[in-house]
């Protein structure tokens, strides 16, 4: 589950990490009312969408007075914004963060998510933040500090004093540095977190330390003990097709391609996926259907590719097994089928378990399939038959 | 002979009386899996498929000399569960839950640090061992005793795979499904070092995906430690969306890890066999076995 910055800043503050003043706004004048109630006579108009990389892309403007914050926040909300994270189609503006411009002296970046080889928590800072970051880091290495978490015991002031030692800070600024580090780690324990990034972290002409930019993401699978954060989901941000598929058991991912994929198991999807794009097919999507999907929620996966107009032939690759048999797909698709009308090339590749009884029911039922024995062969068939219908 | 377990190795299932667990150890009793119980709390002293329930853990192992156990409790108990076992002293667990939260599989990880406990998972198909026995929720379909060593992140995929090997004529000696979770027991370096000293595997297959960083790991110690046995690997995911991330650090982790190409080019500058193309797998596998 993403947050928005605001929603990232207002847990982090709870905790103890530092932000500048700022007020969310849905208009231009509650912008205006914003900027005149936090005080100040600088501010940032941020765009609150779940995509980083909005500077760059007009999505955070500075004003010096409060009419020029309800212009910038005009100009922001209700429109697209497209960053490099947003796809072409960019993000509805729905709502702005105002907060005062902080005047600030560095640059920090300092992030904590799961280090997967280590199976632990890690701080991750360098000397310099940015949007950049990625890629300098890729770059140099060496520029990444890192320090790995011990579940027990948390965050240790020497640990943290070290780190922001190696990050080049002193004196008091480092004393705050050491309590944001431990306050970071205890935010994403207590809130179940995946990632919280600040970036930047500024030192400001004042010598404070503060959270300029936060992006922040918790984990879906601990929700069930989070009650309390359940609100902070925005459920608009979601396309509302992966939203509904979510409810059904299935894992889709709109693509811009012309082939209608369905697959269990995330592996296989990716696999076969893989294989249509080297064999010059271009998937319309990317459907996993989890193991304990019924016949009921294929039935919806696959009315979701019976209706996209971009699909011009579909493909399904099964392997039962698990829980999940080829004949119950088989009869959420002839279900589909029947409801929704099957207009472009069906081909269907079922192996494992029951996988011949799924074949004789859609043949009973009368549903037009191509049957492939291979993933090879399926994959050759889809392409084709896209192609033919594309052409 | 197999890694990890074989037919003899006693086996009990904690959330045993669950839908989930009696489908699936129903199907491994069948196959010849030596269940000897199950781990229900507040069902101890009842029977379920013929086998005595037990409150804990520790009376289990107790009472029936179990060493191994399958994990099928649901996600918000799963990590309790674990370490209910890692204290027990069992050896081996194969957990299949899905979606625990990776905040306790951090917990979990931890506590294995020094144990003599090996795990399998989360979010794991299971192990199988062609014609003797499989805990877990893997199909029994088209494998085949053999000698090829499949450890793989993907299920369905795994499937796939044995039989493209089978349909070569090989056989697989164990296949280990190590889960699809961020944070997980046994890895692919855990699971090359046990089929490199089984004297029964010739071929060991890697099938990973996008993200994580077995595979990294997997290439940074066969490049130190030259593979004794042919090893090959596909890497699914080479085509996936790149482009829905949030943040810098959201998918990638740790920067510049985890994209399918960097993982086949560090695979392959380690002496890896790379599968071509998934449809390829079993034929890679041939081919390599053939040249070794």
């Amino acid at each position: 589950m993403n947050l928005h910055e605001y929603q990232a800043k207002e847990l982090l503050r709870r905790h103890g990490v530092k932000s500048p003043a700022g007020q969310l706004a849905r208009s231009a004048e509650e912008a205006a009312d914003a900027a005149r109630q936090i005080g100040g006579d600088r501010w940032a108009v941020k765009a609150q969408i779940h995509a980083g990389l909005r500077q760059g892309a007009g999505g955070v403007k500075f004003c010096d007075t409060p009419e020029s914050v309800a212009e910038a926040a005009a100009t922001l909300l209700g429109h697209r914004l497209v960053t490099p994270q947003t796809g072409a189609k960019g993000k509805l503006v729905r709502s702005v963060y105002v907060e005062q411009a902080v005047a600030h002296e560095r640059e920090i970046y300092l992030a904590a998510l799961v280090d997967r080889s280590a199976g632990r928590v890690a701080l991750i800072a360098a000397r310099e933040g940015g949007n950049d970051i990625e890629a300098r880091l890729a770059a140099a290495p060496d520029q990444m500090l890192s320090l790995v978490i011990d579940p027990e015991t948390g965050v240790s002031e020497a640990e943290a004093r070290d780190l922001a030692g190696k990050l080049g800070l002193s004196g008091g600024i480092a004393d705050q540095a050491v309590a944001l580090m431990q306050a970071v780690d205890k935010a994403f324990t207590e809130c179940d977190a995946s990632l919280i990034e600040i970036n930047p972290l500024v030192v400001t002409s004042e010598g404070d330390l503060l959270a300029l930019d936060v992006k922040m993401v918790l984990d879906d699978n601990a929700q069930f003990r989070h009650s309390d954060l359940a609100d902070l989901r925005d459920e608009e941000e979601v396309d509302p097709a992966e939203l509904e598929a979510k409810l059904y058991n299935l894992n889709y991912v709109r693509l811009d391609g012309n082939i209608g994929v369905m697959v269990n198991g995330a592996g296989l999807a990716l696999a076969t996926v893989d294989l249509l794009k080297e064999q010059g097919g271009d998937p319309a999507d990317f459907m996993d259907v989890r193991p304990e999907a019924t016949r009921a929620q294929v039935t919806y996966g696959f009315k979701l590719l019976l209706r996209n107009p971009a699909i011009n032939a579909i493909l399904v690759n099964i392997y039962g097994g698990g829980i999940l048999r080829c004949d119950t797909v088989a009869e959420g698709i002839a279900t589909a089928c029947k409801e929704e009308g099957l207009r472009v090339p069906l081909i269907v590749r079922a192996a494992g378990t029951n996988g011949e009884l799924a074949r004789k029911i859609l043949m009973s039922q009368g549903i037009p399939v191509t049957f492939a024995q291979t993933l090879a062969q399926a994959a050759a068939k889809v392409v084709e038959a896209a192609g033919r219908k594309a052409a | 002979m197999a890694i990890l377990i074989d037919s003899d190795t006693k086996v009990i299932c904690q959330g045993f009386t669950g839908a989930q667990a009696t489908y699936h150890m129903e199907r491994a009793i069948a196959y010849g899996t030596k269940v000897v119980g199950g781990v229900v709390p507040g069902k101890g002293g009842r029977g379920h498929l013929g086998l005595p329930v037990f409150d804990t853990v520790a009376e289990a192992r107790a009472a029936t000399g179990a060493t191994a156990s399958a994990v099928f409790v649901p996600p918000r108990n799963a990590a309790a569960a674990i370490i209910e076992s890692i204290d027990a002293g069992i050896e081996l667990l194969v957990c299949v839950t899905e979606r625990i939260p990776v905040l306790d599989m951090v917990r979990v990880k931890r506590r294995l640090e020094g144990s003599g406990t090996r795990l399998i998972g989360p979010n794991s198909q299971g192990i199988l061992i062609p014609g003797r026995c499989k805990i877990g929720v893997m199909p029994a379909h088209l494998e085949r005793p053999g000698k090829v060593g499949i450890a793989s992140r993907s299920a369905s995929l795994t499937s796939e795979v044995i039989e493209q090997i089978s349909g070569q004529r090989l056989g697989q000696s164990t296949s280990i499904g190590i889960g699809g979770d961020p944070v997980h027991g046994m890895g692919f370096v855990d699971c090359l070092k046990l089929f490199f000293e089984d004297p029964n595997t010739e071929c060991v297959v890697l099938l990973g995906e996008i993200g994580g960083s077995d595979e990294e790991e997997a290439a940074a110690y066969l490049s130190a430690n030259p593979a004794p046995k042919p090893v090959v690997a596909y890497v699914a995911g080479l085509h996936a969306p790149t482009e829905r991330r949030m943040g810098h650090a959201g998918t990638v982790n740790v920067f510049g890890q985890g994209d399918a190409a960097a993982k086949i080019a560090a695979l392959s500058a380690a002496g890896v066999t790379i599968a071509p193309s998934p449809a390829e797998i079993g034929l890679t596998v041939r081919q390599t076995v053939r040249a070794a």
